[in-house]
């Protein structure tokens, strides 16, 4: 714990610029009922109200609080991309060490079956699979996470790979342990680095592609707040000059930005360590 | 031995191919539910289900039904749409074109733009230059690709009013006005783009100034500029190729949102449109077209970097 501490402390400016915009976020998502004066979907002022008035923001195309929205933004869009890509490591991850443990007919099914669903574009195929059936939250973060499991599957059998050959890791198959086990606590702790490294990346993407799904109007549906959304919503007041659709997409450019950085800080730090 | 690996590859894309067709069909056939119920609503009597479901062909076997789709659609046949009745060949066919025109668009101003910053910022490593080049991929990769597209319109289009900010194409449409209407859009996909194939340009470019023989070369004294055109550009050349038909690829794809925002009459924004309305065959043929293309243009890719690759063109 001392050492993480540590860690942080020591770490360049941008990975705590980057640490300081996920806590951020993080803390609007968390508090959001607390720090903000309005609930999610009130219509609390006239359209279109303007920026430091009554209103901290101002207000959106139907006279919300832009600010509480944008807070309750936080809370939808990043629970949701949290809970997607969780899902889509715990079903790549299991899936890519399975292959690479057991091997044989195993690792060539799940090996084909991830090559063929991942020549289908995700955007592509998840509008397909969408359109059929339907846009609820579950269906989005389920679809979604199998689709992007592709992508963890194939990192996840790389990295074990090289794992699995080990001799801690023949040792512990010859005292004769399970597949659970091995995949545990003999592969899982050694890849545990790239695969944080990777989580951050992952959670990016589907963090950007939830996004832009709204932003499509096939995401998550109004008038829950989401910043994807809220783009497509205030886009109308660009007629008048008006920019606050900016601040929605703003605010998933930074987040994106800050676990960038600390991922970058992250995948420096642990293969310096290796190398030494 | 280069003419089998080409081979194996086309044979290879084909088979994907054939399966993602199969994919698309059978994605749309477990729609829980029956289809013509579903587009009649509740309140239509049994009846006039059944002869719906005649009409629409659902009454055969789906192997038959596959068959006789995949058969239309190879030869241009793609059925006709559920929300107007219209022929959806008719639907596609000029927005096909608008599309494949701002992808093209968007490419041709990326891919040289893209290449030169990474041969630059590969040459100046670790230089200011470089860093300012990596911050500004860092960041592009960061936006949605619709935050871009609104930036531009804010700047362009909002204050500056040089450009329009609906890309509002006719058929009609003189070349020049056209590449003029367009500007937005595909500078909006051109920034997606750029970033990546810059770092990846890059990133291959570093790996072979690494290796040993360009070692040998700047110890004999080579100059610089002579020692990336001369020695590792034609290393290089396999990567960089596959890095931009790759991406030639994902300007396909990215060109939905693309034209979302620019309310551009291309593709994309059919598909989009077809899902919200759950416009069935045409959201299949649309995904059929952009999954093929997108399986199509990773072909090319693949095989490229095997043919431009000099140890397999040279094989001992």
């Amino acid at each position: 714990m001392r050492d993480f501490a540590k860690n942080i402390v020591n770490a360049p400016a941008a990975a705590k610029l980057g640490m300081a915009i996920i806590a951020v976020f993080v803390f609007a998502a968390v508090f959001a009922p607390v720090i903000t004066p309005y609930s999610e979907t009130e219509v609390v002022g006239d359209v279109w109200e303007e920026v430091g008035g009554q209103f901290f923001l101002g207000t959106d195309h139907i006279g919300r609080d832009l600010y509480t929205r944008l807070v309750y933004g936080a809370r939808n869009t990043i629970a949701i991309a949290f809970v997607t890509t969780m899902l889509s490591f715990a079903v790549g991850i299991s899936g890519g060490f399975l292959a690479a443990i057991v091997g044989g007919w195993v690792d060539q099914a799940l090996s084909r079956v991830v090559d063929i669903l991942m020549a289908i574009p995700i955007l592509i195929f998840a509008l397909m699979i969408l359109s059929v059936l339907g846009t609820s939250v579950t269906t989005l973060i389920v679809v979604i996470a199998l689709l992007d499991s592709t992508r963890v599957y194939r990192l996840s059998r790389a990295v074990a790979m090289n794992v699995e050959v080990m001799d801690y890791v023949e040792v512990a198959r010859l005292r004769g342990e399970g597949i659970w086990y091995l995949m545990r606590y003999e592969v899982l702790p050694n890849t545990l680095a790239p695969m944080v490294a990777e989580f951050g990346l992952r959670f990016c993407f589907v963090f950007l592609f939830i996004s832009s799904l709204s932003f499509l109007g096939l995401g998550i549906q109004p008038p829950t707040a989401d910043w994807g959304s809220m783009v497509r919503e205030n886009v109308s007041g660009f007629d008048f000059g008006i920019m606050k659709a900016l601040m929605p997409a703003l605010a998933i450019a930074f987040l994106t930005i800050g676990v960038n950085l600390v991922v970058d800080w992250f995948l420096q730090k642990t293969s310096g360590i290796k190398d030494e | 031995m280069i003419l089998r690996i080409v081979a194996q590859r086309l044979a290879l894309g084909l088979l994907t191919l054939f399966v993602v067709s199969l994919i698309i069909f059978l994605g749309v056939e477990a729609l829980p539910g029956d289809l013509a119920q579903a587009i009649l609503g509740q309140s239509a009597t049994p009846e006039t289900v059944a002869a719906f479901r005649r009409e629409l062909g659902l009454d055969l076997p789906p192997h038959v039904r596959y068959l006789d789709w995949l058969g239309g659609m190879i030869q241009g046949d793609l059925g006709t749409s559920l929300a107007n009745g219209r022929k959806i060949s008719d639907l596609i066919g000029i927005r096909l074109t608008n599309t494949l025109f701002l992808a093209l668009y968007a490419a041709i101003v990326a891919v040289p733009v893209a290449v030169a910053l990474g041969i630059l910022a590969a040459l100046y490593r670790e230089s200011w230059y470089d860093k300012i080049i990596s911050m500004a991929t860092l960041s592009t990769i960061s936006f949605p690709e619709f935050f871009v597209g609104y930036i531009l319109i804010a700047v362009f289009a909002v204050q500056l009013e040089v450009f329009p900010s609906i890309a509002n194409v006719s058929p009609e449409m003189p070349f020049w006005t056209r590449v003029y209407v367009v500007a937005l859009p595909a500078l909006t996909l051109t920034f997606v783009v750029v970033a990546h194939m810059m770092r990846m340009t890059r990133a291959a470019i570093v790996n072979l100034l690494m290796s040993p023989y360009i070692e040998m070369a700047t110890l004999k004294g080579l100059r610089r500029p002579r020692i990336i055109i001369k020695h590792a550009l034609p290393n290089a050349l396999s990567p960089i190729i596959n890095v931009i038909v790759i991406n030639l690829a994902f300007l396909v794809v990215g060109v939905v949102v693309v034209e979302v925002v620019f309310v551009y009459p291309g593709l994309g924004q059919l598909l989009v449109d077809s899902v919200s309305s759950r416009d069935l065959p045409v959201v299949q043929a649309s995904c059929l077209i952009f999954a093929a293309t997108y399986v199509l243009l990773n072909l090319i890719a693949d095989i490229l970097s095997i043919v431009s690759n000099p140890r397999m063109l040279h094989p001992k």
